[in-house]
């Protein structure tokens, strides 16, 4: 009964937040605000595999790919046939289907490649699994590249937008996506991927199938970078595989790690503290990138825990020191 | 089969480059278990370099071109490429691992000099922008900011991309971000052997690694600091506890490594001219495929690594399709990582618990 207050609420505030915002702030912000919570929806779900999980995954940006390219296929090649088959429905509703349809599939579609990478590559351990997620988001790059369909180098223009209400989608799914990781944390399954952290081997000894969790962990991470990219597709309506490279991925990481690994609230706070720095500096051109690494390194210096530590989201309590 | 044969002489020349990028990764990774991706930007610093002296007007006339001011250039590089090795490794990765003094007042004196230039373009700006961040820098650590000890070696790998984004971002600022194009420093000639083409650059892309890795192999085996190196990527507390003076021996490490990559640089760019400050980010992540190929912190490994990817690669875009040619590391990687994770002549690891 709570939850669906708490959901009712939360779509009706979105609702009429996303009536007012736009307005308030000026198309420039609103825009930012958008690009914040995408990068907040894949900070945290990069952070699931990453900081609660402890495997090392660099190749986020390959299934944020797939999911944008996944939805907006869908949609560019499929669009009349969904229109005719909900034909009954008003305009409004026919895009929303569309929309939501784009997103379902694009969450299949990363989580099955997740999958695909997952079961073989997660029995390598630490540097090895980076390599692989690294060499596997750069491979989907140059396949996308190659199919001239989706539009290759020159990138995949007239995607439908199909809404106009990007600002209650996105933070309903960052809604979403943080309150299912939230949740799963705190479940059995949180518990196993946490003790997979903590110690793999004392994990297997008392029976959990660090393989099978893994796995589980890498899936739901990739769907919810598929959701990412499939709102980020739509709202920008154009794709371009430069978006994709690794260096999205390390900005990704970067995010995560600033904002304090295994931590929710931390992954928050760095997608929205990167995507905000990198945009109000960028009348400073190449001197903003330069401020921005050295500041990266010194933080990762001097404060190697991140903003947050690993403090969880609601409960700002210190975690007891574990000896190492 | 004339060109098959013409393949496997591209394939082995593109290779031997590769081999030398990935020698600094390997060995970094022998003595710290650190994935240096600053090392891609290293490798552009060196042909960056190679370009200035090269280029500087003195220097023209006073040498001209030939094989001692080819050879001349090169090592002035790979000197100065040593440098920024060692310097990266004192300012960045050491203060991971030890509280190392002047950190903050370095990467502030850094950030000075670079919003120096911003506000003023001048020599005076720049300067004066860094004496600031210095002394800010300074006052930071006199009012007790040291360094954190790294829990995790993920922190280190996160300084490592913080400090390749600096590079990258720090060359787009200091040498331009529009393409240069590298002086011709050696005479190109054609040498033909029946139907068989090899032109100069390739052979002496070929002959220098050769050269530069006999060296290293005898660095390594038979002086004291290679075995110093040896026993510090087999154990680093044991190292220390056998009276190695650890960090230097790893600051040692990190200048051969950085001067391979640069003559790797200069090589790469007798062969493909055209210079810029992202030009280390796709060599870079191959010759890392191929150091982890060998099997990672392998010298002689790193060197067979970078052979067969560059056969495997030119011999794939002979075959195949040229567009998929920067895929083919990686799924070559993936299989290798797959079958025999420890590398093509890698050791496997027991893990202890």
């Amino acid at each position: 009964m709570r939850r669906a207050i708490f959901w009712i609420a939360a779509i009706l505030i979105l609702a009429g937040l996303q009536t007012q915002l736009a307005g308030w702030i000026g198309a420039y912000y609103y825009k930012i605000v958008i690009l914040a919570g995408v990068n907040i929806i894949l900070a945290a779900s990069l952070n699931l595999i990453n900081g609660i999980t402890g495997q090392f995954s660099i190749g986020h940006a390959g299934f944020y790919a797939i999911g944008a390219y996944t939805s907006a296929s869908l949609v560019h090649f499929g669009e009349s046939s969904i229109r005719g088959a909900v034909a009954f429905l008003p305009r409004f509703g026919q895009d929303t289907v569309l929309l939501l349809l784009g997103i379902l599939v694009a969450a299949m579609a990363a989580g099955l490649a997740g999958l695909v990478v997952g079961i073989p590559s997660l029995r390598l351990r630490g540097d090895y699994l980076a390599i692989v997620t690294l060499g596997f988001g750069e491979i989907i790059r140059v396949l996308i590249l190659n199919i001239d369909a989706i539009g290759g180098a020159r990138g995949f223009s007239d995607i439908p937008p199909l809404s106009n209400f990007f600002f209650f989608w996105v933070f309903l799914f960052v809604l979403v996506t943080v309150s299912t990781i939230h949740n799963l944390v705190n479940s059995s399954y949180g518990r196993a991927f946490i003790s997979i952290r903590d110690d793999e081997i004392a994990a297997e000894a008392m029976g959990v199938d660090t393989t099978r969790f893994k796995v589980l962990s890498f899936v739901i991470s990739s769907m919810f970078a598929g959701i990412g990219g499939s709102l980020f597709g739509h709202y920008t309506a154009y794709l371009n595989p430069n978006t994709f490279t690794f260096v999205t991925s390390f900005y990704l990481i970067i995010m995560i790690v600033v904002g304090g690994l295994g931590s929710i609230g931390g992954s928050i706070l760095g997608a929205v503290l990167v995507t905000v720095i990198l945009e109000a500096f960028r009348s400073l051109s190449e001197f903003r990138l330069v401020g921005f690494s050295i500041l990266l390194v010194l933080v990762m210096i001097y404060r190697p825990q991140g903003l947050m530590g690993s403090r969880g989201m609601f409960k700002f309590r210190r975690k007891a020191a574990v000896a190492k | 089969m004339i060109t098959f044969l013409q393949q496997l002489i591209n394939g082995i020349s593109q290779g031997s480059a590769y081999a030398l990028i990935a020698l600094g990764y390997t060995m970094v990774y022998g003595v710290l278990r650190l994935i240096n991706f600053a090392h891609s930007d290293v490798y552009m610093f060196g042909a960056f370099m190679g370009y200035y002296i090269a280029n500087n007007r003195t220097f023209q006339e006073q040498m001209g071109t030939s094989l001692l001011s080819a050879m001349v250039v090169m090592l002035g590089a790979m000197v100065l490429s040593a440098g920024l090795g060692i310097i990266i490794e004192r300012f960045a990765y050491r203060p991971g691992r030890t509280k190392t003094r002047f950190t903050l007042a370095f990467w502030l004196g850094v950030l000075g000099a670079a919003f120096g230039d911003l506000l003023g373009d001048s020599l005076a700006a720049i300067i004066g922008g860094a004496l600031i961040g210095l002394a800010v820098g300074v006052v930071g650590e006199l009012a007790g900011f040291r360094p954190v000890q790294q829990d995790s070696r993920l922190g280190l790998l996160i300084i490592a991309i913080g400090v390749s984004l600096f590079l990258e971002n720090g060359g787009q600022l200091v040498f331009g971000a529009d393409p240069k194009f590298f002086p011709e420093i050696l005479p190109s000639k054609s040498l033909n052997i029946g139907p068989l083409n090899l032109d100069s650059p390739k052979l002496i892309v070929l002959g220098v690694s050769l050269v530069l890795m006999i060296l290293l192999n005898i660095v390594v085996n038979y002086t004291k600091t290679g075995k110093a190196m040896r026993a510090v990527s087999f154990n680093l507390d044991a190292a220390k506890l056998m009276g190695i003076n650890t960090d230097r021996i790893i600051a040692t490490t990190f200048a051969m490594g950085s001067a391979l990559a640069a003559a790797g640089g200069i090589l790469v760019s007798l062969l493909y001219p055209k210079i810029e400050p992202l030009m280390g980010v796709n060599p870079g992540l191959k010759a890392f495929v191929a150091a982890v190929l060998g099997g990672i912190g392998n010298i002689p490994g790193a060197m067979v690594g970078g052979l067969v990817l560059g056969l495997a690669e030119v011999m794939a875009v002979w075959l195949g399709s040229s567009t998929y040619r920067d895929a083919i590391a990686f799924v070559v990687l993936i299989l290798i990582l797959l079958f025999k994770p420890e590398g093509i002549m890698g050791k496997g690891l027991v893990e202890k618990v």
